[in-house]
């Protein structure tokens, strides 16, 4: 590091006594449910960002209120794997502390809205309760450790989905603060060493994050992710993984600099490195990363400032080793497969379609009280999926037909009914509690949707998969960069629509049109579903055909994604 | 020999006692005989201090029985009395044995309970025997027949005293809200049993003067304008508490921190109709309303009467005014729990349906109906902070009972029909007894929770204004943070300038149990003994159906767990802040 100034969170880290900064004093005082500045930025290591209700904003005033403020927690599922209790405790507070949904997101992660802080200490202490946690959740660390959750694909997917434990525990910050703050932990002194022996006392320079792929499947998206490990099975044995470095989503509207990015497939590592593997890659980044600009503080900008070849270089001389060369694999989609599907150990497996990750009841379809039902009686496991729909896993085939019943019951068991398109759609939270959004995802998707399977119908393509996006604001949540149709919130009611991602999320897309109204879509892109329907060719996916036809150019890598855009684009 | 205190000079004592001393029996008859028939047309300057020792006891809450009794003094001196008016907060039972008359005057609070100040004497009262056998009494009960234990407290002194050998000279007055008149009919029927025969003054029948019609007051409410009414809950609320600023320019009227604002309501239009309706009417007609004169009867339905509390009292009129078979068997003796369920949620509107149902004349209907009482509310600023204005914190209460939907009639007059710009009666109703610490320096501790919390915005705005020195800390709650924290913002700026020491807030909806203040000062206990032990004073405003009684009880556990005492102690520590003033409620 040099003596230029580091970005403001880098000094906030530094005083924040490895994440405690004045959180529990913040706590303390209920004369606003908002913390200060610093301590927002630390919570976020802890699992938990402060929001406000923002439909609520106009009219606090007027009452004599503060903002309508609460806080989302985020709880660790590393491989998206809970127990029947963790849901049914997660279902229980989210009635109780929470919005009464619960979120699950696009990193298999669970998520609550609107806990006021009052209630974020104790709800914290019960997620802890259910061998779940919240820690590094968010923040400048590693987070949730992302796995294919497919069971049923391969007899190895037990053995990958422990790698992905493993690896989260190992990267796990250290520090005490959390069991201080959170879980009335002793206060213990230590050295720097002992406290944070892989992060130290800043942290990364920006948030981390890790996925696991079991091949054909790319469910996790590895490509979107700042390190990726690719299952590699030889002779049904698992042999080692194929290491991917730099992908990464956010960008900021009107600044070039900054891009979404693939990551890059560098070399190969065996089961017993993988740990290893892991934490050096987080090495390089800490000690390599840009601490000056947090927009250009990811490890994708790390590797595309240095280049993938010195990136290897320098991973093989902190691990001592040099990986081995990339080995053969080949991702077909990253979507879920539907339905009950029987696995390799004679249990069944259902994948619902949770619309928009959103675990709630409605009246006419009382989803949530349904499986609340089932975790009562599952004798298996949960499985959220990267796609934020949900999987009821193992079941034992004696309790197939009672599941199957309080499916009928509850009326879930068609939840997959759908057109391929809504199967194949994202939409991260947004408005009304997420602070960056600019405009809807979560609460206009679904409509929107409504609207183009009109046009879907109409071109008879109800069961032609193509993957469409909507995120509320350009970070990328819901990674809208590498499906085939994306939206990036720009302004209330408008988006900027992307088209021609890679179907298996291994292309980035392009931007069709700048700022684009959402009433006016179906009329926008009604006549490309529709020429894609006559002029496919045989096994043609959306997003090639729009690059094939010229609607957009393809985009390389994340260097050129600002590149080649039509004139009429931005007209 | 004639008693010192007779009104005689000491050398007129002297020609007298000799002259009577020299009469006999016969003579002296006559004499007494004479000089009665002669008193009885002379005016009453001229027989006065004659009539003896006369107490008045009163219970009060809101003051309206401390203003009787002055007035009653006042009155009772100018017959000749040696009259002392007495709060029953000062005095123990034992001290009535010495008292030759006695009126008392209390009020009945809820569902029966004795006023604030009086509650430890009441109980006192009821339990400690003492014998009175000396004692002359009458008593006036004040309360509202919409409640079912109608004037209880009253009723309990009035036997007490018969069962503790005092002898009832005038019988018992049970007075309504609208009390004047059955108040004046009751001190003249006392007054006159208690003056001596002797004396045979016959007061003249006592005309409460109201002040020049220049000043606004009781008599003649000021037309406030309404200057802001706005909602203090969020969006998402299952509350509707309002805030509303009332303009007091060219009032004079003024008021103290502690202090209540009573309001004049009018009823709900759409009430009225229903009841125009219910009774077959068209509202045109002109009939007349005592003390105003002739009006139409949409008009006085809607200004002048109650025409929603519904109680025994109504029902009886209406039996009379309707003959109805079914009600007159409802009011029978028997059918008393019938009786209770039946007025259980129900309105006027209710029973006219119900009894009336070929309607009522405008006379009849009108007969049925009390006076249209005031409502209190306590005073949500401080006048230093707010000059000529006077804010409120109201609850409108609105509920749904056997499919109608009901409406507390001032609190939704407050939030429907008093917007900005309209004009709301209104006059001061002082409370002296929920005053701030005369010492600036002395800590105050507040409990408020839901509009309870009206007096505090007063007491923390007075003291900020007067930049006092002395610690406060409030306890607020009501049902959830995010919607029904009342004055926010502004509690967050008292913090923030030290005009506030500490706030502690319990949210009864916002978990899984229910949490309310007592629960936040038992947590915090260690620090309001401390508090206490240096001098603070302890205020409660809001509910007293259960707040009110629960927060005693915790303040009792307090002094027990954190002053080492026992039970009794405990109660005795708190007894005794009280009669220091340290201790004082405002809840109804």
């Amino acid at each position: 590091m040099s003596d230029q100034k580091l970005a403001a969170n880098e000094y906030i880290k530094i005083r924040s006594n490895y994440l405690r900064g004045t959180i529990q004093e913040g706590l303390a005082d209920l004369s606003t449910g908002s913390m200060s500045e610093d301590d927002q930025q630390l919570l976020k290591f802890h699992g938990t960002y402060q929001q406000d209700d923002r439909d609520l904003r106009p009219n606090r005033r007027k009452h004599k209120l503060d903002k309508a403020y609460s806080f989302m927690i985020r709880i660790r599922v590393p491989g998206g794997v809970a127990t029947p209790h963790q849901w049914l405790e997660t279902d229980r507070m989210a009635t109780q502390f929470a919005n009464g949904t619960i979120k699950l997101t696009t990193r298999q992660a669970f998520q609550f809205h609107g806990i006021i802080k009052s209630n974020l200490k104790r709800t914290i202490a019960e997620i802890n309760q259910t061998a779940m946690d919240t820690i590094a959740a968010c923040g400048d660390v590693n987070r949730n450790v992302m796995c294919n959750p497919n069971p049923y694909l391969t007899s190895v997917h037990a053995e990958v989905l422990k790698v992905s434990q493993q690896i989260s525990d190992h990267l796990t910050p250290a520090t005490r603060a959390y069991h201080e703050i959170w879980l009335d932990g002793e206060k213990v002194e230590s050295s720097e060493e002992e406290i944070e022996p892989i992060y130290g006392k800043t942290y990364l320079p920006r948030k981390f994050k890790i996925t696991i792929a079991v091949p054909p499947s790319n469910d996790v998206d590895i490509y979107a992710n700042c390190l990726s490990f690719i299952a590699i099975v030889e002779k049904d044995k698992l042999v080692g993984f194929n290491v991917a470095v730099g992908g990464g989503m956010g960008m900021t509207h009107g600044s070039e600099e900054t891009y979404p990015r693939l990551a890059d497939v560098i070399g190969f590592c065996t089961v017993e490195q993988v740990n290893d593997v892991a934490e050096k890659v987080v090495l390089v980044q800490r000690d390599f990363g840009c601490r000056t600009e947090r927009k250009h503080a990811r490890l994708k900008y790390t590797v595309d400032d240095h280049g993938p070849e010195w990136f290897l270089e320098k991973l093989n001389e902190y691990l001592g080793y040099n990986l081995g060369p990339v080995r053969d694999f080949k991702f077909e989609d990253n979507g879920d497969r539907y339905g009950w599907v029987e696995g390799v150990n004679g249990k069944f497996n259902l994948t619902l379609f949770i619309q928009g990750g959103r675990v709630l009841d409605t009246p006419s379809y009382p989803m949530r009280t349904g499986l609340r039902e089932i975790a009562k009686i599952h004798d298996g496991d949960f499985r959220l999926t990267a796609n934020q729909n949900l999987m009821i896993a193992n079941v034992s085939p004696e309790k197939r037909p009672e599941i199957e019943k309080l499916l009928e019951q509850y009326g879930i068991k068609d939840s997959h009914l759908k057109s391929a398109l809504r199967l194949n759609s994202i939409a991260c939270v947004a408005l009304p509690t997420c602070a960056l959004s600019l405009a809807e995802a979560e609460r206009y998707l679904p409509e929107l949707l409504t609207e183009l399977e009109e046009v879907i119908e109409e071109a008879g393509l109800r069961h032609d998969a193509i993957t469409i996006r909507m995120t509320g604001c350009p970070n990328g949540c819901a990674r809208p960069y590498i499906s085939e149709i994306g939206f990036v919130g720009r302004s209330p009611g408008c988006y900027n629509v992307y088209l021609g991602g890679g179907f298996a999320g291994q292309r980035l897309s392009k931007m069709y049109r700048e700022n684009f109204p959402g009433n006016e879509v179906k009329t926008l892109l009604g006549p490309i579903i529709k020429h894609y329907a006559k002029e496919r060719i045989e096994g043609e996916r959306f997003g090639d055909f729009c690059i094939r036809a010229g609607y957009v150019a393809a985009t390389e890598q994340g260097k050129d994604f600002h590149k080649n855009i039509k004139e009429e684009a931005r007209a | 020999m004639l008693p010192e205190s007779s009104p005689f000079s000491p050398d007129q004592r002297k020609s007298l006692d000799s002259l009577l001393a020299g009469f006999d029996a016969l003579q002296r008859g006559w004499l007494s005989g004479f000089l009665a028939a002669q008193s009885s047309t002379v005016t009453t300057a001229a027989a006065p201090a004659a009539a003896g020792k006369l107490t008045v006891l009163y219970g009060t809450e809101s003051g309206n029985t401390e203003e009787l009794a002055d007035r009653a003094v006042k009155e009772a001196k100018k017959k000749g009395f040696k009259a002392v008016m007495k709060n029953m907060s000062d005095i123990s039972p034992a001290d009535l044995a010495k008292v030759d008359h006695l009126l008392v005057i209390v009020s009945t609070w809820g569902d029966g309970e004795a006023p604030e100040t009086a509650v430890s004497f009441h109980k006192a009262f009821m339990s400690e025997d003492v014998k009175l056998a000396g004692v002359k009494f009458s008593v006036c009960g004040l309360g509202d027949t919409s409640y079912e234990k109608f004037c209880e407290i009253g009723k309990q002194f009035d036997a007490r005293l018969e069962a503790l050998g005092a002898t009832r000279v005038a019988p018992r007055a049970d007075c309504d809200v609208d009390f004047e008149d059955a108040y004046t009919e009751w001190f003249a029927a006392a007054l006159k049993a208690i003056t001596p025969a002797t004396v045979a003054v016959v007061p003249a029948a006592y005309e409460y003067t109201s002040p020049a019609s220049t000043e606004f007051g009781k008599k003649n409410p000021f037309p406030s304008e309404v200057i802001e009414n706005l909602l203090l809950n969020g969006e998402g609320s299952a509350k509707e508490t309002i805030h509303i600023e009332l303009s007091l320019t060219g009032s004079g009227l003024q008021y103290e921190p502690g202090d209540a604002l009573a309001v004049q309501p009018t009823n709900c239009p759409s009430m009225l109709k229903d009841i125009i309706n219910a009774a077959q009417l068209t509202g045109t007609e002109e009939i007349e309303v005592k003390g105003v004169g002739k009006k139409l009867l949409a008009d006085a339905l809607r200004e002048d009467f109650d025409i929603t509390a519904l109680s025994k009292a109504v029902l009886k009129k209406l039996a009379e005014a309707t003959s109805s078979a079914m009600l007159i068997a409802l009011l029978e003796e028997e059918a008393k729990d019938q009786l209770r369920e039946y007025i259980d949620g129900r309105e006027i509107i209710d029973a006219i349906i119900d009894f009336a149902p070929n309607g009522l004349s405008a006379v009849a209907l009108c007969g049925i109906f009390r006076k249209l009482p005031i409502r209190l509310y306590s005073i949500a600023s401080s006048p230093l902070a707010h000059p000529d204005e006077v804010h409120l914190t109201v609850a409108a209460v609105r509920y749904e009972t056997h499919g109608r939907t009901r409406k507390g009639v001032c609190s939704t007059y407050l939030s429907d029909i008093a917007k900005t710009g309209e004009n709301v009666s209104v006059f001061v109703q002082p409370n002296k007894n929920f005053r701030l610490p005369a010492d600036d320096n002395t800590p105050i501790i507040m409990v408020g929770p839901g509009t309870g919390v009206a007096p505090f915005r007063s007491f923390v705005e007075h003291r900020a204004a007067i930049g006092a020195t002395g610690k406060s800390w409030l306890f607020f709650g009501d049902q959830r943070y995010t919607y029904d924290f009342l004055y926010q913002l502004e509690w967050q700026d008292f913090l923030k300038n030290k005009q506030l020491t500490k706030l502690d807030l319990a949210f009864s909806r916002d978990q899984p149990e229910k949490v309310y203040v007592q629960d936040k000062m038992v947590e915090q206990g260690a620090e309001i003994y401390a508090w206490l032990e240096q001098g603070a004073h302890f205020y409660v405003c809001g509910d007293a159906s259960r707040m009110a009684a629960d927060v005693h009880e915790a303040l009792i556990s307090i002094v027990i767990n954190h002053g080492a005492k026992s039970r009794e102690q405990a109660e005795e520590y708190v007894e005794n802040l009280k009669k220091a003033k340290r201790y004082q409620r405002d809840v109804y």
